[in-house]
């Protein structure tokens, strides 16, 4: 739908790393008892990827699930699905104490790439980004500097990075300041 | 006086020239160069002026721990006062100037403080300063302000140049100091396979050895450091951070380190300052010693100077201090300084040494050069003076009378070593006394703990007490094994370097020069030299009856200074142990607290500067309020538009065109900040009837309540209109304000005391736009957008009632419509995705051009809701009101057994019929009641003030009514109607005000029943 517009949209800076806009992307909150087998089977069916262990994202073709919490999960979907699949979700959960809520619109979504990729981030998250201690397929909930956010690494090194819609733009510019081509850390 | 020697300085690039100014003054100085020792090369042994007396002071020591060579730097935005010479790295176009004088350093007024010393005595300014009370603030602080104090604040209108940085680091072991010990511990510990990371506070390694000397594996020390060095750098499980200090150390291994990166070459772009906010496993604190002057008299003149330290300024950077040398001492170090000095053919005039029996083969290598060595003599005293001129030699265990006079123009003083424990210390790591070496050192026994109640914290080399270069490394080595291990990394054996120093014979403890100096002596022999205590200050203390250390501190400000003490702390309290009759180990230290050395604001701060100093949280309508007049105003981390202004037109000509176009025509309000919580489970009806003072499980789908949520202790928190979407589902809305806060509060209740019951949360908050879309012709508007899109959301008054909801089409958006009102007017407020909340806005505003619309901003949202009476969470209520005070007790549910607040609002306080209680209020006049006044009643109360009897909670003008309406709590408010009550302003008016129903316009609500 054209009339609907990701946070920055698009907007990209390149320093040590490269902070992108990733544009619009359809999200999830799933709340409910991970193992069960109905929930299991809904996750499934709405991503494609299995129930994620703990501290991790489980990556399918056109989707994904992220470990949010002991009974908490974020599925992704395409954005233009996100309303159908919550409602699938929800329909296959029926009789099960669970909730399935459409959320793509309350987050900003980036991406960020790059050989400074794990410096970057490590200066405004709280993280050990060490090669050697975060390794593709982890998922952590942190803070981004003075705010909430969640981020996992991709098997190209780059990290998404998820936080609330509203300071988008502040996360924006908070890793394109920690990009600064001239305050290279050089530990990682 | 100091000059440059032409050999020496190992850390100077002789073919590198720099020019700085000191005091406007041009001079020259090699790379490599401090400021402090580009200074002395210059011939300026006078650095600047204390902080009391305003005695001439030089430079004392050689690093951080320097107290006197305080300097402002830099100009303009690169300005900052306050900082060491000694730490300063010299660097082209450096401009340093010195503190604590006026007019100028040679010259300087307020040295008649100097003269008056004996009048300012410790405690003087609570002795003196004490009555009476008004001169304190008006006359006495000002004087004292201005001659005390440090280098002049910035500029306020300026704004630092530079950025600064956070990084977060993990480690299994941290090394904090990269000197000989250190390098050992980090190489042991790296061959375990731990995680490294050494952080060094120069900017270069080895700490003291290449100066004191020695061998290491046979070689010289800078031979094992430049080995050492690069073997650790080819390890990929070790960092090494030089210009890096260690700063704190903290609670489960956490550590910060202050890393300088742009000090040296300012401008040159990128941060200046990283603080490394540092989880380590284990922590290895190598930080070394740091030498004691020796408190004799006139040991403060600019000259007299550690002797550790001058040592320093001849083999690193080539300076002598000055060309006739006296050392004093009390051990056998101080012996190297002599041979340095000597070897640097600067004449050693004499060396008195305190110790009857003098000292080992060092003092003989001393004698072996035909330097005249006095055994249990002292210095009585240095003559004052801008520069060392005459130094009286005297014998140790007198008086200080018998004196012979020495022409001198420097002085090496050494009172023995102090490990610098302060790292060991910040986190609870426990000292013993050594008696040997008469200083205080890590007890192995009471290190620190971590979670898990084991020691996190392992002491290595000098700062554990291990002076010779051989117990030193063995020492460092074992302390990085013992923390690889502990850090859960098996220990390899790795063997320790060969060290060898020259056998030292002991030293002998020396606090007062001579041993029972006359109190003429004792009142120029300086502890602390930045905070200017002497000892006489400190006998004064205990003689007055301070016994605590902690006491005699804030008392005599002994150690109160930037410096924290690092020089005087052992001195002033040993000073204090004698004047007590005690023992130093019972009157103890104070206490060690980070940060080890000043660091920057801006490090403090790291990237929260500017743009992004705070996150401001934005809607998806902000950008075109931005565009379009907003004049903005924070609402928690929001902002929101108070009034959207018109070209010419002020804040407040705007808010009353917005109201009355809101009562007459369209208004719109972005009201995307509401807090939105869903709320869901078999459970959850249950769980909102605790939560809600009224009944919100018998709400039916498609329908919605308002209602009011109180903390258990029944004061009112929040407020909103819950929407019930299906049997399982609430969608609950919140104050702006309230939307992270309630959903914790409703968290909190699931998680810890209603675990068993069946409801998840989730905040939504912000995956809606939503548009209040307000005014009489507000289904006009609607209804056009859904007949240009053919069809869409019936919105008449029968399809969707007042206080219901529907799922549907507004136009083209997909949209949830609530029938609900905050104005008294038609009103729809209407949440479509946030992502096309702009589009919706858009087309609003494009539909609604016909029916006059206009947006609307915060301050008409109040006035509209004040005219009708509604009650605004953080104004009606502030935390002390409840829901009985503000007439709501049609909102309080009496089916219910039970809900959050209920037993609290029957306390007998709560049902007290004189609190204070909501009612209307109208000025007489017609004006606009300040905001926050309070109503005064009959007589005064106990402290013969006039009794209050009620305040101003909403204050407006209002463009409907064309007069002041206020809101307030007043005592027997509802059943005084009709009175007039008086508000005195802080202007010197008192307002007059009538109590009214609070329901200003539309009492029967019929206009926004339409």
């Amino acid at each position: 739908m054209s009339k609907a517009v990701s946070v920055l949209n698009g907007a990209q800076y390149s320093g040590l790393a490269k902070v992108e806009d990733a544009g619009l992307q359809g999200m999830i909150t799933l709340r409910g008892d991970l193992e069960s087998k109905a929930l299991k089977a809904a996750v499934k069916a709405a991503t494609g990827a299995e129930v994620p262990a703990r501290g991790t994202v489980s990556i399918a073709g056109n989707g994904a699930a992220a470990w949010m919490s002991p009974d908490e999960l974020l599925l992704l979907v395409p954005y233009e699905d996100a309303v159908a699949k919550t409602a699938e979700v929800a329909e296959a959960l029926k009789g099960e104490h669970a909730l399935a809520v459409n959320v793509s619109d309350a987050r900003a979504f980036f991406r960020l790439s790059g050989e400074g990729a794990r410096e970057v981030l490590g200066k405004v998250s709280p993280v050990d980004f060490d090669a050697a201690a975060f390794t593709p397929g982890q998922f952590r909930r942190s803070r981004l500097a003075q705010v909430a956010g969640a981020f996992w690494l991709n098997e190209d090194g780059s990290f998404y990075i998820v936080c609330f819609r509203s300071v988008g733009e502040y996360v924006f510019k908070l890793l394109s300041a920690a990009a600064h081509p001239q305050s290279k850390v050089g530990v990682y | 006086m100091s000059t440059r020697l032409a050999k020496h300085g190992r850390l100077i690039d002789r073919s590198k020239q720099i020019d700085f100014t000191f005091n406007g003054k041009r001079m020259k100085g090699f790379a490599g160069d401090t400021l402090a020792s580009a200074l002395l090369a210059n011939g300026q042994v006078m650095m600047g002026r204390s902080f009391k007396y305003h005695r001439p002071r030089g430079v004392v020591a050689s690093g951080a721990e320097e107290p006197n060579a305080l300097m402002q730097l830099g100009v303009g935005d690169r300005y900052e006062p306050n900082q060491r010479a000694t730490t300063t790295e010299l660097f082209s176009g450096l401009t340093a100037q010195s503190q604590n004088h006026w007019p100028s350093l040679e010259f300087d007024v307020l040295s008649i403080n100097n003269k008056l010393s004996r009048f300012l005595t410790a405690g003087f300014y609570y002795k003196m300063f004490i009555h009476p009370r008004p001169l304190w603030k008006h006359v006495y602080e000002p004087i004292i302000r201005k001659s005390a104090g440090l280098g002049a604040a910035p500029d306020k209108e300026l704004k630092d140049a530079d950025t600064y940085e956070h990084f977060y680091f993990f480690a299994d072991v941290l090394v904090i100091g990269g000197g000989v010990a250190g390098l050992q511990a980090a190489k042991a510990a790296a061959a375990s396979g731990a995680k490294v990371l050494v952080m060094e506070q120069n900017n270069h390694w080895g700490g003291r050895a290449p100066v004191d000397g020695g061998t290491i594996d046979g070689e010289a020390p800078e031979v094992w450091i430049e080995k050492t060095l690069a073997e650790l750098k080819a390890m990929d499980n070790v960092t090494l951070r030089d210009r890096c200090m260690g700063s704190g150390v903290y609670d489960h291994g956490y550590a910060l380190g202050y890393e300088r990166l742009t000090d040296h070459a300012p401008g040159q772009g990128g941060p200046r300052h990283r603080l490394w906010r540092v989880r380590a496993g284990q922590i290895v604190t190598a930080t070394g010693a740091i030498e004691r002057p020796l408190s004799f008299a006139g040991n403060d003149v600019p000259g007299v100077m550690l002797a550790g330290a001058m040592r320093d300024y001849v083999v690193n950077w080539g300076i002598t201090p000055g060309q006739k040398v006296v050392v004093a001492t009390n051990n056998d170090d101080a012996y190297r300084t002599a041979l340095v000095l000597h070897d640097a053919g600067v004449e050693v005039v004499r060396v008195v040494d305190t110790r009857e029996t003098g000292g080992g083969a060092l003092m003989e290598a001393v004698r072996e050069k035909g330097i005249r060595v006095e055994l249990g003599r002292a210095i009585a005293k240095v003559k004052d003076g801008k520069c060392v001129t005459k130094v009286a030699i005297c014998a140790q265990n007198g008086e200080g009378g018998a004196r012979e006079e020495v022409e001198a123009d420097a002085v090496a003083m050494s009172g023995g070593w102090s490990p610098v424990v302060h790292l060991w210390s910040h986190c609870g790591g426990k000292l013993i006394w050594d008696e040997v070496n008469a200083n205080f050192r890590p007890d192995a026994s009471r290190p620190p703990l971590n979670q898990d109640g084991e020691g996190f914290v392992v002491p290595a080399g000098a700062a554990n007490g291990e002076f010779g270069l051989g117990a030193l490394l063995e020492d460092a080595a074992a302390a990085g094994a013992k923390a690889a291990e502990a850090a859960g990394f098996p220990a390899k054996s790795v063997a320790a370097a060969k060290g060898v120093s020259e056998e030292e014979a002991r030293m002998e403890a020396v606090w007062l020069m001579p041993a029972k100096a006359e109190i003429q002596l004792r009142m120029k022999s300086w502890l602390d030299y930045q905070n200017d205590v002497k000892v006489s200050d400190v006998q004064l203390a205990a003689r007055e009856g301070y016994e605590s250390v902690e006491h005699t501190k804030r008392y005599t400000t002994l150690g109160m200074a930037t410096d924290q003490g690092k020089l005087s702390n052992i001195n002033g309290l040993a000073i204090l142990a004698d004047s007590l009759n005690s023992e130093i180990p019972q009157v103890g230290t104070t206490t060690f607290r980070p940060p080890y050395h000043p660091i920057s604001l801006g490090a403090i701060a790291g990237e929260a500067r500017a743009e992004i100093f705070q996150p401001v949280r934005k809607t998806p309508i902000y950008d075109w309020f931005d565009k379009n007049g907003a004049d903005w105003e924070p609402v928690g981390q929001w902002r929101r538009p108070f009034a959207i202004t018109r070209p010419g037109e002020d804040r407040h000509a705007a808010v009353n065109r917005e109201v009355k176009n809101t009562r007459e025509n369209l208004g719109l309000l972005d009201a995307s900040t509401l807090g939105k919580l869903i709320v869901k489970g078999p459970d959850a009806g249950k769980f909102l009837d605790m939560l809600y003072t009224n009944m919100m499980s018998t709400l039916k789908p498609g329908k919605c309540r308002y209602g009011l949520m109180c903390t258990e202790n029944g004061f009112l928190m929040d407020d909103g209109v819950v929407a019930r979407i299906d049997e399982d589902t609430f969608l609950c809305h919140t104050t702006t304000g309230g939307a992270e806060r309630i959903h914790g509060w409703m968290e909190e209740w699931l998680q810890t005391e209603w675990w068993d019951w069946k409801v998840y949360v989730a905040n939504v908050t912000e995956q809606y736009a939503q548009i209040a879309v307000v005014g009489p012709k507000a289904r006009k508007v609607l209804e056009k957008l859904n007949a240009a899109a053919g069809g869409g959301m019936d919105v008449s008054k029968e399809a969707l009632p007042f206080m219901e909801w529907r799922d549907g089409k507004i136009g083209e958006f997909d949209a949830r419509a609530y029938r609900i009102s905050f104005s008294g007017e038609l009103s729809y407020e209407i949440a479509v995705a946030a992502s096309e909340g702009q589009a919706f806005w858009d087309a609003l505003m494009e539909a609604g051009k016909e029916f006059g619309v206009m947006p609307y901003g915060t301050e008409t949202l109040h006035i509209l809701r004040a005219e009708k009476g509604f009650i605004m969470i953080g104004d009606e209520t502030d935390g002390t009101v409840i829901p009985q005070d503000l007439g709501l007790h049609w909102a309080l549910s009496k089916k219910k057994d039970d809900y959050l607040g209920k037993r609290a609002q029957a306390r007998s306080h709560m049902v007290d019929p004189d609190r204070w209680q909501l009612v209307g209020l109208e000025t007489v006049d017609g004006s606009v009641l300040p905001d926050g006044a309070y109503a005064v009643g009959e007589g005064v109360n106990a402290n013969g003030q006039r009794n209050m009897i009620g305040r101003v909670t909403s204050t407006y003008h209002s463009a409907t009514l064309g007069r002041g309406i206020a809101m307030g709590l007043v005592k027997h408010g509802p059943k005084r109607m009709g009175e007039v009550i008086e508000f005195p302003g802080t202007d010197g008016k008192t307002y007059k005000a009538k109590i009214v129903d609070p329901v200003f316009y539309d009492k029967d609500g019929e206009k926004q029943n339409v």
